[in-house]
């Protein structure tokens, strides 16, 4: 099985080339691929730890999040 | 401000799609770099990250993301991230639009950058970054590579065109 190509073009001589990937290159791909997953669930992790901790403190406060709205806008 | 607009060289990715486009050998001729990116990928999600490397390599990398997707908006930092990037469950056939302004990159220090992009979408949510980025550098940027930050392959009909601008 061939490896994913990628596209060059040399700004020099305009010459446009279709490159398949080295096996390093596909190694790295997947690498970067994993940090971009593990970095996405980091993100949707907080932005759900920051929905939860809004909730309980409009809770605590006995308050809807439009009436907080209200008070900081 | 610039005065000249000029394209250096433009590339659309064929049926087989691209890993990435690279465009190399830039020539140094020029005050400012300017890229316009048109992409989506085939990543199984409804979007993608798009990525850049600068002169082949991922080291000094920074930079801070103003992100909105129509209900929200947040900020954080980053290192090769250029913004978000249509994919396979983006609206049929739409792509994604980023435009890449590189002042002063032949000059011998650090390379500041900014990018806007947006994602298409016939939906509720679409994305959109501001970034002001920054490879701590002193060298010319002679390479630009544009690929997927998950790996992906850029779908056929994904362009970038780069231009290179005069301010005299």
């Amino acid at each position: 099985m061939h490896n994913p190509t990628r596209i060059e073009i040399n700004c020099e001589t305009g010459v446009e080339s279709i490159i398949e990937l080295t096996d390093a290159e596909v190694a790295q791909l997947k690498k970067d691929a994993e940090a971009a997953v593990a970095r996405k669930a980091e993100e949707e992790a907080q932005a759900e730890a920051n929905a939860t901790a809004k909730a309980a403190l409009l809770d605590r406060l006995g308050i809807t999040a439009e009436e907080a709205k209200l008070l900081l806008g | 401000m610039a005065n000249t607009f000029e394209l250096i060289s433009s590339v659309t990715a064929g049926a087989l799609g691209a890993a990435s486009i690279d465009f190399t050998s830039i020539p140094s001729t020029f005050t400012d770099l300017c890229v316009k990116v048109s992409s989506r990928s085939d990543r199984v999600g409804t979007t993608d990250n798009l990525f850049m490397k600068i002169n082949g390599v991922t080291t000094n990398r920074s930079a801070r993301v103003l992100y909105g997707n129509g209900s929200a908006a947040s900020s954080f930092t980053e290192t090769l991230y250029v913004g978000e990037l249509d994919a396979l469950g983006s609206t049929a056939s739409t792509f994604s639009s980023h435009e890449i302004y590189i002042p002063n990159y032949a000059g011998g220090t650090n390379k500041s950058f900014s990018v806007d992009g947006v994602t298409e979408q016939n939906g509720t949510a679409a994305y959109a970054t501001l970034i002001a980025g920054l490879w701590s550098s002193t060298a010319a940027i002679t390479s630009l590579s544009f690929y997927s930050g998950y790996g992906t392959t850029l779908v056929q009909y994904s362009t970038a065109y780069l231009y290179g601008v005069k301010n005299a």
